[in-house]
């Protein structure tokens, strides 16, 4: 399989917006798009973020590919949640369609029902810019 | 498959240094990490085991300048070579757009190279890819051995087992003493990056 996504510019600066509407506006600290070799697409943060985004993206491509693995060994098709829990900072997982990955950092103010909910949002309206 | 960002003219490439295992592999990248620091902007990502084998992978990114107006960021990754690890050597070939095969002279892992050879061109049969038009630089690892009187494969007999029909460009190294590590990353550099030049061109005129 290879990637089938050349982005345009006007499609890039549609996501962004759809991320700082969805996601920066709710309060997460970052939210970075990338697909599953792991490069980085879309990278928004809060103005106060200071991660190393392409090792982040890297790391996070090979886990939720690890994860996806698991699952299947186990049976199932993919797992609904991939959230780690920090002591300050949680970092949430989420598939678009099948080749892109959309990862939020959040702090303790943002609930991760809601996050959920917003990502779903956002999901969806990302699916539909790049049909 | 190289990702080409318009928006801020970057393209984010992924080579992948592959091999058996202990053949010196992320020993390349640590000798590129260190010679080249002014080039790395962050630290070298490692997943290692408890006794210091890769376990996931490495991972190094790299700025090499700007090509056709397009900033050029070059992101190296190696393999755990051990066998049980097909897995995880998959997950990290995901993507790829060239590959140093790292080859152990050491005649007791010959035919481990040939066998971790075999295991690239499926893995990449697997994507879609074919081993005999990917860029690909071989990489006859640990020539210092015969030095230190450990026996080491000819080259012609390396070049027999794994290049045959590749024809690939090939680099006799000691990556432990950083010799031919630069060069090995520069042709491959190079070939990846003409590889996707007719992209660049396209997207230059956008």
């Amino acid at each position: 399989m290879d990637f089938p996504f050349e982005f345009s510019k006007k499609q890039l600066e549609s996501i962004e917006d759809v991320l700082n509407e969805e996601l920066i506006e709710l309060g997460v600290q970052s939210v970075v798009l990338i697909d599953l070799a792991g490069n980085v697409i879309v990278n928004l943060d809060n103005g106060r973020c200071q991660h190393d985004v392409y090792s982040l993206a890297a790391l996070a491509a090979a886990n939720f590919g690890a994860v996806s693995a698991m699952a299947n060994i186990i049976g199932e098709e993919e797992f609904s949640l991939l959230f780690h829990k920090g002591e300050s900072d949680s970092i949430h997982f989420s598939k678009i369609g099948t080749d892109l990955l959309l990862l939020t950092i959040f702090g303790k103010d943002v609930s991760l029902g809601f996050l959920r909910l917003k990502v779903n949002e956002a999901n969806d309206r990302i699916r539909d810019l790049l049909l | 498959m190289a990702l080409i960002n318009p928006k801020k003219r970057e393209v984010q490439v992924k080579i992948v240094y592959y091999g058996p295992g202990r053949g010196g592999k992320t020993t390349n990248l640590e000798y590129i990490n260190e010679k080249f620091r002014s080039r790395i902007k962050s630290e070298m990502v490692t997943v290692k085991t408890y006794n210091d084998r890769t376990l996931f992978f490495d991972f190094l990114p790299f700025d090499i300048g700007m090509i056709k107006g397009y900033t050029i960021k070059v992101q190296f990754y190696t393999v755990p070579g051990q066998v049980k690890y097909n897995a995880t050597r998959k997950l990290v070939l995901r993507g790829v757009d060239g590959i140093v095969f790292v080859a152990d002279s050491m005649t007791l892992r010959q035919e481990m190279n040939i066998r971790s050879l075999e295991n690239l061109a499926e893995n990449l049969l697997s994507f879609n890819k074919n081993i005999e038009t990917i860029p690909l630089v071989m990489q006859y690892n640990k020539r210092d051995l015969k030095t230190e009187g450990i026996p080491i494969l000819p080259v012609e007999v390396m070049e027999k087992d794994l290049n045959t029909g590749l024809k690939a460009p090939y680099y006799t190294a000691s990556a432990v003493n950083g010799e031919n590590v630069a060069v090995t990353m520069k042709r491959i550099i190079s070939m990846t990056v003409m590889s996707i030049r007719e992209k660049l061109e396209l997207g230059g005129s956008e």
